[in-house]
């Protein structure tokens, strides 16, 4: 066992070494090693965050055919440095009749909602906070932290816009957990456990070509759950202002910014593990930890570019637009998908990979198809009765 | 004292507290707040029960979905989020002593348990208990019925729900 193979247990061993040297008692050198490790972890989360912010405004340059920031420093990297310092120092404003415990507390929430689902992201393939057993349910529970995050700042700000804001948010967030969740159900069926390292070994094949309708829904789940275009609803610039953080200034509004963009990312890394194979790539992972860190970080990026992509190029749809698509089509779909799913995984069982692969896209394909069947014959039923109204109305003119 | 019994402890006392504010702060939002302490406190105790599935869908279930669908009902139905009436009525003297009668009648009942005063044996390694619970909710000889007719029932209060709400034209 030496350091390239196994880094993080060689530093714990040695540290912990270290500090029982000194005479402390085994136990407290086991806690506060792992105190440690999530400080480190946490540091560079918050590092990557910093440079996440120079990454989406070049993005979203680029999209909308600008430059972005490209005057601080080479290719405006220093940019999101000036933003921190700028932001560090502004007025920290609280709103007449706020409710001022629950109004701090909220940007604090909302940033540990997203640095929590790291605990259970494995980097590489030793180096993970736990190997929870529940992994695929810790994301939909911190997720419902985030929410309450949001309605907690929204109703303590004692502003009108910031409430209605929320509202909408948490319709948003508490709505799309449920596809969200049966989906994910779908890489536990196929690796047989929930935990995130588990679903990572068992994808010899990426999850992705036996379910590419799961995929597809976790992604559109997944971005609303973020909150962002085309469910960025809450924050509706031209009816809302800016939705639950009005009131929000400096570093407070910097924690639910960051938080977000973060949010962003760590579910382009859940795409990443649920459907592309996490950190394999080819064998590539078992070369060495770092590289298999470098592969998880690239596709990582890869999702949280999609994710910006559709952000940049859809439109934002209205409230009733949005539960309609989530209750009448996203969780039926969802959950016809896992019954699906479950029930060519038993027959499937036993049969050659050609076979199963076949058969699992087949029936996806299948899915997606009757759904799309549905929705189409809806919307012919909708025109008819909006064009049969036109023409009684032309009738009596 | 074994660690696991300081954060218990710790853990105990924070949920009691919050618990003791869900019922006696004035603002409804803040009962709220404060319910939701109290059930990650209950998580907490999950987590160091070994239990962490029933840890996180505590977290899913009860803050996730109930704890919000309260504070909406607050913020939606109430102009003033704070009681202005008597947090008390004249029954108080009863329900504490009830309350403290049923805590004490509890640990009378749990003292003539054999297994009150031993430790906890160690979990063996490799022991999966989402395993376990899935093939005992599952199985004929397990739970399947009463697991069954729990559904039927959360299913009964779903349709009833929708019947309530339907707009009858």
């Amino acid at each position: 066992m030496n350091f390239w193979n196994d880094p993080l247990k060689v530093a714990a061993d040695w540290l912990t070494g270290i500090f029982t040297g000194w005479g402390m008692p085994s136990v407290g050198a086991n806690v506060l090693v792992a105190f440690l490790g999530v400080l480190m972890l946490i540091t560079i989360l918050m590092v990557i965050d910093i440079f996440l912010v120079w990454i989406e405004r070049k993005v979203v340059a680029r999209f909308q055919d600008r430059l972005g920031p490209n005057r601080v420093g080479p290719f405006g990297l220093i940019q999101p440095f000036a933003d921190i310092i700028k932001l560090m120092i502004k007025e920290d404003t609280t709103p007449d009749g706020a409710d001022k415990v629950v109004y701090n507390i909220a940007p604090l929430l909302s940033m540990m909602s997203v640095l929590i689902l790291w605990a259970v992201v494995p980097l590489a393939p030793v180096m993970l906070g736990v190997d929870l057993n529940a992994g695929v349910l810790f994301i939909i529970a911190a997720g419902s932290i985030g929410t309450l995050s949001i309605i907690m700042a929204g109703w303590s700000s004692n502003n009108k816009f910031s409430v209605i804001g929320a509202f909408r948010q948490v319709a948003v967030m508490v709505s799309f957990e449920i596809p969200m969740l049966a989906v994910l159900l779908i890489p536990t069926i196929f690796s047989g456990s929930m935990g995130m390292n588990a679903i990572i070994q068992s994808q010899d094949i990426w999850f992705i070509f036996l379910s590419p309708l799961a995929a597809l829904i976790f992604l559109i789940a997944a971005i609303a759950e973020l909150g962002r275009a085309p469910f960025d609803l809450a924050e509706g610039e031209s009816e809302l202002v800016s939705g639950y953080n009005i009131e929000y200034s400096g570093m407070k509004f910097g924690m639910f910014y960051a938080g977000e963009l973060l949010h962003a990312f760590t579910f382009g890394g859940f795409w990443a593990i649920m459907f592309f194979g996490g950190y394999r790539f080819f064998g590539l992972e078992k070369v060495s930890p770092f590289l298999a860190i470098v592969i998880i970080l690239f596709k990582a990026l890869l999702g949280y570019w999609v994710i910006m992509w559709v952000k940049y190029t859809v439109m934002r749809i209205r409230i009733d637009q949005m539960l309609a698509f989530n209750w009448k089509f996203l969780t039926p779909v969802a959950f016809v998908l896992v019954m699906v799913t479950a029930l060519m995984n038993a027959l499937l069982r036993g049969a050659p990979s050609w076979l199963f692969i076949t058969g699992m896209l087949l029936s996806n394909v299948i899915v997606a198809w009757v759904s799309m069947e549905f929705v189409r014959s809806a919307a012919r039923q909708e025109r008819e009765k909006v064009e049969g109204l036109k023409q009684v109305a032309e009738a009596h003119h | 004292m074994t660690g696991e019994q300081v954060i218990f402890l710790i853990v105990g006392a924070v949920t009691l507290i919050a618990g003791l504010m869900v019922v006696t702060v004035r603002n409804l939002v803040h009962a709220a707040l404060w319910l939701v302490a109290t059930l990650f406190g209950v998580a907490i105790v999950y987590t160091l029960l070994n239990a962490g599935f029933l840890a996180v869908v505590q977290v899913v279930v009860y803050i996730g979905a109930i704890a919000i669908l309260f504070i909406f009902a607050v913020m939606l139905t109430r102009r003033q989020a704070a009681e202005t009436g008597a947090s008390v009525n004249p029954n108080w003297l009863v329900g504490a002593v009830m309350s403290v009668l049923t805590f004490a009648g509890l640990v009378y009942l749990l003292q003539t348990w054999s297994g009150f005063s031993k430790q906890a044996a160690a979990i063996p390694s490799g022991f999966d208990a989402i395993n376990q619970l899935g093939n005992a909710l599952t199985s004929p000889t397990g739970y399947v019925l009463p697991f069954e007719v729990a559904s039927v029932l959360l299913l009964a209060a779903l349709v009833g729900a929708v019947y309530l709400a339907f707009n009858k034209k």
